[in-house]
């Protein structure tokens, strides 16, 4: 399955505002515990952290358990003190990786 | 039961294993291990859902903490629990001064009508908390 993310931000933010961002995951969050129609048990497969840095600075962390819905959506605030790149990196099982990049341009 | 259980399985009707439920520990105790050497004080933390959950696949819930997110006082992890899903944890958000307000958004599975309850650590080393009764009309396939 193609991995896609998601994530809403300004395009401009005013300076010392308070701005909140919106990610989505396309991900099954399978948990591990579902039966098939055959009634096989389906292989957990669970994306299990989420990073948010500006530049090199961590601002925002996640762990994620199997209760959290398919496709996980987290939204969260940053006060935009300064410009930078904000990194998104998501991980999980079965060596899971995924990142995007988003400029955080001050107005 | 195999058959039986395979049967819902394919009308999507979930069924939870006897083992998954004797695994997992009591809301109370979960939340006593991830608190830790603080008491759980009522009030400073929102947990918003809907109390009547048609479709318990996707529940939005948003966690806001009553916290001016200052160096001197601000939130620096908020933890969401439930009470009858086969594992305790929902989530847990690292926050810090960067965020400048203390409100985080996702959206859960509840198997049952059950308790959740969302705690917020603030840099002083309290913890708060609020706890939320939900009523799942239709549960999500979380378990066997």
């Amino acid at each position: 399955m193609a991995t896609r993310a998601l994530i809403h931000l300004p395009d401009t933010v005013p300076r010392g505002s308070v701005v909140e961002i919106r990610t989505t995951l396309a991900h099954p969050m399978e948990t591990g515990h579902r039966r098939d129609a055959g009634g096989a048990l389906r292989p957990r497969d669970i994306a299990t952290r989420f990073e948010c840095r500006l530049d090199q600075t961590l601002i925002f962390a996640a762990d994620l358990y199997p209760a959290i819905a398919a496709n996980p959506y987290l939204a969260f605030t940053l006060r935009a003190d300064r410009a930078g790149t904000l990194h998104f990196l998501w991980e999980g099982d079965n060596g899971f990786r995924h990142e995007e990049r988003r400029p955080l341009a001050l107005a | 039961m195999r058959r039986r259980t395979a049967v819902l399985a394919s009308l999507g009707i979930s069924v939870l294993p006897a083992s998954a439920l004797a695994a997992a520990p009591s809301l109370d105790a979960a939340v006593r291990v991830w608190a830790g050497e603080a008491t759980p004080r009522d009030g400073r933390v929102t947990l918003a859902i809907a109390e009547l959950v048609e479709n318990g696949n996707a529940v939005p819930v948003t966690v806001r903490v009553d916290s001016p997110m200052t160096a001197e006082a601000h939130v620096t992890e908020i933890a969401l629990f439930n009470e009858r899903n086969p594992q305790r944890d929902v989530v847990r958000f690292h926050l810090g001064l960067a965020n400048g307000r203390a409100e985080v958004s996702t959206r859960i599975r509840l198997a049952t009508s059950q308790q959740l309850v969302a705690l917020a650590r603030m840099n002083d080393g309290s913890v708060w908390q609020h706890r939320v009764a939900v009523l799942v009309t239709l549960a999500a396939c979380v378990e066997g």
